[in-house]
């Protein structure tokens, strides 16, 4: 299994080679995919009950999803780094037998259904899980705490923060580093004042798509952190939830996820235009 | 800033092919080995009646040459909204009378509905109970780690129904979206606890221990079933409801533990 490695051609073939633009028709299928992301996005908007969506999205139990969402996915954007970096780094600098697959394995939740990495977690920190006897000598219960919430979507937004840094790594190459070492500079800070700089927009878009990643995060978190409120059930849960029997709340509340995950990425655009 | 676009759209890209391979669904259509059915009698059950009904289904296409029956099992709710919502559906059957009479006022069903099984509550422990429930009133112990279902789906409703007739206050770790979701975390042995259906312990076989309680008897699901206005072949969706109401059926209901309603 190969990764696409992200990242723009350098500045320098762009100015030589004219641009040859994509060929016409491949503006109708484009439209096509566009109008296809986008047509299910009006149709939510569409859905509103405006009279009651005040009401309705400051419930108590949508706003304790909604502030349990944001500070669990912020820890673990937060978890995502600090794991990420360094995975990255390892990946994309150094080489060793068997990193091929180790690449694989480490970006395998990307491509896994979320319930099976619930299910996984489960049999690894759950009581009778791998760790669990371990664990619970320690006096630590993980599951059906807001920490079981976390590690589900640390475990599923991970990968999507090591594959973006690890092509912007691979993009800026190793040449100013080269440079800062041959410069008597020690590798703690070629790393810190090189290497984050150089791949600041790749960490930036790894991190928020890690973000959004755990926003949305549903599948890993019914299995292995359950559902109560305040405390595991995250707004996609309570969504779901809601949709039993109030399907106006749903939809709702799945505007309001829809608007923080647009807001996000704004936010970022805006950050990385100043 | 194009870097960061590239990033994102290359990740981007990355996930979607990924879930275009593992999405695919599995559908309810297969090819019969001898020669295609020429008529498909499309049944919506409740996720509950799952075995019972599969058992039903090949007893119907055996007692009806050329004819397939076709499943979609799920949550009541969600199959009222898909019926509404124009799915081509023949029966439908549903785990409470809540979500029945909702698809009766919205005016998708051919019949009045016939009622055709009950479920009751039990209490579902681990096989080697860790917590020693042996009561309805021990899942009020704080240490005692109990699941049940969310109060907005039927499981949840008739937990709480039965909390308020036994005066007793559990303090659930979770409150699940399914009965399904309730007896995995017992099952495995997360939960010390949970009450789910008598039916789901029968099936969960000798993986989860099952404690009656007398007061589960104040909350009585009762499932019933009806034939569909809009479906095409309405002789065999009133053959298929006779079916289930049956001798017959009922026979093959209570071997899973469903009550007379």
């Amino acid at each position: 299994m190969s990764w696409p490695r992200p990242g723009s051609p350098h500045p320098e073939v762009a100015n030589r080679t004219r641009a040859v633009g994509p060929p016409r028709w491949v503006f109708v299928p484009a439209a096509a995919g566009a109008v296809f992301v986008v047509l299910p996005l009006a149709a939510i908007i569409a859905r509103v009950r405006w009279s009651g969506f005040l009401a309705l999205v400051t419930s108590d139990s949508s706003l304790a999803a909604l502030a349990l969402s944001l500070r669990t996915s912020a820890t673990s954007t937060l978890l995502c780094v600090g794991l990420g970096v360094p995975m990255a780094m390892v990946l994309a600098r150094t080489s060793f037998p068997g990193q091929q697959v180790l690449r694989s394995l480490v970006l395998l939740p990307l491509v896994l259904p979320p319930v099976v990495g619930g299910i996984a977690l489960l049999y690894t920190f759950g009581r009778r899980g791998l760790l669990g006897h371990t664990l619970e000598v320690l006096g630590i219960q993980v599951a059906f705490t807001t920490a079981a919430v976390i590690m589900a979507q640390t475990f599923v937004a991970l990968p999507f923060l090591v594959v973006s840094l690890e092509g912007a790594l691979r993009t800026s190459g190793e040449r100013y580093e080269a440079v800062a070492a041959t410069l008597g500079a020690g590798p703690t800070t070629v790393f810190r004042r090189v290497t984050l700089p150089l791949v600041l927009p790749g960490l930036a878009a790894g991190a928020v798509l890690s973000f959004a990643r755990s926003l949305g995060e549903f599948g890993a978190t019914i299995t292995f952190a359950g559902s109560l409120q305040g405390v595991t059930r995250t707004l996609p849960l309570e969504i779901y939830l809601q949709r039993e029997v109030d399907p106006d709340a749903a939809v709702a509340l799945s505007l309001v996820l829809v608007l923080v995950a647009v807001l996000v990425i704004g936010l970022v655009r805006a950050g990385r235009a100043a | 800033m194009k870097r960061w676009a590239a990033s994102v759209v290359a990740v981007l890209l990355i996930g979607t092919a990924a879930g275009c391979g593992s999405g695919r669904s599995s559908g309810t259509s297969s090819g019969s080995p001898s020669g295609s059915p020429r008529q498909t009698l499309t049944v919506f059950a409740a996720a509950s009646l799952t075995s019972t009904f599969t058992k039903l289904g090949r007893e119907f296409e055996a007692a009806h040459k050329g004819v397939k029956v076709s499943f979609s099992f799920a949550g009541s709710s969600d199959l009222v909204a898909q019926i509404e919502q124009g799915a081509p559906a023949d029966v439908l059957a549903s785990a409470d009378t809540k979500n029945m009479d909702e698809a009766v006022s919205a005016k998708v069903v051919e019949n009045k509905p016939v009622a055709f099984a009950s479920n009751t509550l039990e209490i579902a422990v681990p096989p080697d109970n860790p917590a020693g429930v042996t009561s309805l009133k021990d899942l009020a112990t704080p240490s005692t780690k109990v699941v049940v279902c969310a109060p907005q789906v039927p499981c949840g409703a008739a937990a709480r129904k039965v909390e308020q007739i036994a005066k007793v206050r559990i303090t659930p770790v979770s409150e699940e979206q399914a009965v399904t979701d309730v007896l995995t975390k017992v099952e495995s042995g997360e939960a010390d606890a949970g009450l789910v259906y008598l039916t789901d312990v029968r099936a969960a076989g000798g993986k989860v221990k099952g404690l009656t309680f007398p007061q589960s008897s104040s909350a009585v699901n009762t499932y019933p079933i009806a034939a569909l206005k809009k479906s095409k072949h309405a002789t065999l969706a009133n053959d298929f409801v006779n079916l289930v109401t049956s001798t017959e059926g009922r026979s093959v209901l209570a071997a899973a533990g469903f009550a007379a309603p």
